[in-house]
Order: C-alpha cells, then structure tokens, then sequence
C-alpha cells in the first residue's frame, strides 16, 4: 500500500495537559493510501493524537510534518493545511443552521473559492455516494445519527482531502447504525485514501486496516498489521486490553 | 395634572429627543460592542487583552463618571466631537449638527458605556454555540473570519437577542443621565424644566415622564418576550 515519502509523521510528539502527560514521545508514520487504526482504553491519548495532526490540539515539543510540511503556526498556512484534511467527529459537528447540502458545500465555496452551482453538484453526487442524496434539504437534527456521521463524511470528502481524520466516528451511535457507517469509511479505505482511525470497532480494524497502532497512558504501545496484532499481541498492556474487549 | 395636556408639546418634544439619542446611542453601540466582542474572542493575544481591557473599564465604571469624562474631558482635550456631525445623519437627527456639542458628548458616553455590556452579550451567545462547530470549521480550513461569519455568529444570535435587548432598555433608562450633562430638552430634563422653571407641581410631570419612557421600553419587552417564546418552541 505505501507508496514513496510517508504523508503524515509524527517525531517524538509531547504534549502535557496540566500534569497529565497525554502524549508521551509519540513517533508514527503514516504512509500514502496507508489506514491505520489508533485503538487503546480511554484516556490512553488516542483522540489527542488524531487531533494535533491537523492542530486542532496543538503540540507542546516534538514535529508534526504532513506531506513534506513542518505543520504551521495559527493563520492562513494551517487554514490551508486543515483543508487538505478531513476530519470526522465522534460527534458529528454538523452545522446545525444549515442544511445537510450547505454543510457539505460551504467548505468548496468559501475556503476553495468554487462556483456554488459547481460545488452543489459534486456535493450532491457525494450525498449520494454515502447513501444520504434524499436528505439533502433536511437540516442535521432532523436526520439520524447514522445518516448525520455520513453527511460529515460527505462534507469533509467536498474538500477532497489527502487524508481522512476519525476520531471514535462510532461511538455516539446506536448499534444498529454503526454498520452504515462503517460501510462507508471501508469503501473509502479500499479507494485508497490515506485513513487515521481512532475507534474501538475491532472488526473495522481487522478488515480495512494495514496497520494497528495500540496506545496505553499516552504512549504509543505496539504498532503491527492487525492479524499480527490481533492474533499475537505483544505488550502485556494490549494482552489486558483485548482479553478484556473480545471475551463478550 | 392639567400640565400633561397644557405641555404635551414639551413633553413630546422630549420623548422625541430622548428616542433620538437612544437610537443613535443603540446602533452605536451595537456596532462598537460588536468590535469589542470580536476583539475579545480572537485568536491572538494582544487583541483579546485590547477587549477585555475595554470591558474591564467600561463596564466598572459608572455611566456617571464615563459622562463627566465625555462632557468634560473632551473639551479639556479640546474636542467638540465634531467627526459625530455626519452630513446626511446630521439632517435627521439636528441635534449632531448644533454647535452646543452636549448631545454628541453625551451620545459618546452612553455608547462607550453601552458597548461594554454588548460585547458581553455578545460573547454570551457565543459561548453557547457547541465548542465542536467551531471546531469543524477549523477542521474544513475556514479562517477565524469566515468561521464567526458563516458558523457561529448565525448560531448565536439566538442565544443573544434576549440579553442584547435588556442591555438596549437598560440603555434607554441610562439615557436619562444626559440631562445632567448639559443636554437640553430630553425626557428627564423635561422634568427639570417645568417643575423649577415652570413652577408646575412634581408628580404630574413625573408621571407624564415614567409615561414616555414606558413607550420606549415596554413595547421592546414585549418583543423580546415573544422573540424568546419562538425560540422555545424551535427548540
């Protein structure tokens, strides 16, 4: 799957919250068309690592680099960066003033400068593409959550980004809508985007991922393919974490 | 109480002044409050220390003293503010234009002062808009400019208008200082004018005066009541 210079590296990455040290010299690097699932209990720093790749949560030392680029101060430089990749939320964050179509084609129209009519069309076409075209006049509270994480998807998909950000896309949903997600972001990874994943879905991780990345207490534990991982897990910390996910 | 009928003019007349000053001094400080409000939730250091220093002063000040220093201090400094006789504004509202500048000292009083409690406003609907709005706004690469345009300025106007109000009628109220400080003829100095220079008994006037502020300020209640009813069934 890795193809050339990786595109997302992370270079001993600190960053403390108060007296928590929530990334604890962090390396990891993300190759082109790569999907790498981040798992690990709650607290191990996995969110706090998908958000500072594209400074959502800014770093105390360490390097960040994406495509070549040192990741850049505040302003219009990672205003540009950011639009080159695409972020999930746990919560989905839609707009909630504007449609489910606004959503998608605010991004194209103000920050890429593209025709509406032009952006409408494609961002149709990706409505369609996550199964969700017949709700695009309908405003974000009116649709399901599952319906809603995929109108995210779609929106940060307008941007045509290089890279995808998922942080824990399914943990605020029912079960029975899990799936539609899932479905989705596994046909996003087998087009070959480059994919980071923050999720405790295992059965994502063991079919769409290259790699799994494992995380306890802010460091980065094991990182393997997921048969590898999944099968014979290392560390005695990632023993403790599947022995307790997988038993039910 | 034959004085409210014999003096309607005079009390009308000061209705008029006193609605003339309050809107002026409202979209002033809408747009002031506005500008502060912005400066204190920027991302960049100086300018929030800028607002909030502004905030600090204005909104622990009281309206009194912010006009002496209008009123007094300006000439000292030797400003007639005359930048505030705007020629086409000044055809509506005459009182900009006339060279006694009390009515411009005491307009820039009540908007410096007002502005204070608009940002605060302001910043308390923005606050009530979900962290994670902004947060994906970032994400889809729009600037701190476009981001409070187009996500959360329209989100939190909701949350601001009922506040924003009460600061508006709380303005209208303050309006009645300006008397004291050498601005002729609004409503509270109506008062002054027919009880010791027109030696008409107190009560009377000061019912026709409550009167004439109620006008202003009940009906802006009542707007806001039922602006804030309609947000409750959206919700």
């Amino acid at each position: 799957m890795t193809t050339g210079d990786p595109l997302i590296v992370l270079d001993g990455v600190n960053k403390w919250f108060g007296p928590l040290h929530v990334l604890d010299d962090v390396s990891l690097s993300v190759g082109r068309g790569e999907v790498v699932v981040v798992i690990g209990p709650s607290g191990s720093g996995k969110s706090t690592l998908c958000r500072t790749i594209n400074r959502l949560e800014p770093i105390d030392n360490g390097t960040i680099t994406f495509d070549g680029q040192p990741l850049p101060a505040e302003g219009k430089p990672l205003a540009k960066l950011r639009s080159e990749v695409g972020m999930v939320f746990q919560s989905f964050n839609l707009f909630a003033h504007k449609t489910i179509l606004e959503n998608v084609t605010l991004g194209p129209v103000k920050v890429r400068k593209e025709k509406p009519a032009a952006a409408r069309e494609r961002g149709l076409a990706l409505l369609d593409r996550v199964g969700i075209a017949n709700q695009a006049d309908k405003y974000p509270a009116q649709l399901s959550g599952g319906q809603q994480q995929r109108a995210a998807i779609a929106r940060a998909l307008a941007m045509q980004p290089k890279a995808m950000l998922f942080d824990e896309p399914t943990s605020a949903l029912d079960p029975e809508m899990v799936g539609e997600v899932l479905d989705v972001m596994t046909s996003l990874a087998g087009e070959g985007m480059t994919m980071v994943v923050v999720t405790h879905e295992m059965g994502f991780a063991r079919h769409a991922a290259n790699r799994v990345v494992f995380m306890a207490d802010g460091q980065l534990v094991e990182d393997a393919p997921p048969a590898e991982f999944f099968a014979n897990p290392r560390s005695e910390r990632a023993k403790d974490f599947l022995s307790k996910i997988l038993t039910h | 109480m034959n004085v409210l009928i014999d003096k309607f003019d005079v009390f009308a007349g000061g209705f008029w002044l006193t609605l003339q000053i309050c809107f002026l001094a409202a979209i002033g400080a809408l747009i002031l409050g506005a500008v502060v409000a912005v400066l204190r939730i920027s991302p960049v250091p100086p300018l929030r220390a800028v607002g909030t220093t502004y905030v600090n002063i204005f909104r622990n000040l009281p309206l009194t003293v912010v006009l002496f220093f209008a009123a007094f201090g300006l000439p000292a400094l030797g400003s007639n503010a005359d930048f505030l006789r705007i020629p086409g504004l000044e055809s509506i509202f005459s009182r900009l234009g006339t060279d006694l500048p009390y009515f411009r000292f005491g307009l820039i009083a009540l908007v410096l002062y007002t502005a204070a409690f608009v940002c605060e406003a302001l910043r308390s609907g923005v606050n009530a808009v979900p962290a994670g709005q902004a947060e994906a706004a970032r994400s889809l690469g729009l600037t701190f400019g476009q981001n409070l345009r187009h996500v959360v300025l329209p989100q939190s106007w909701k949350a601001s208008v009922v506040p924003l109000g009460s600061v508006i009628i709380a303005m209208i109220k303050n309006s009645a200082l300006v008397g004291f400080f050498g601005v002729v003829g609004d409503l509270s100095q109506t008062a002054d004018q027919l009880t010791s220079a027109g030696g008409y008994p107190f009560i009377p006037v000061a019912i026709g005066i409550s009167v004439g502020y109620l006008i202003m300020t009940v009906p802006l209640g009542a707007l806001l009541d039922r602006i804030e009813k309609r947000q409750a069934v959206a919700r």
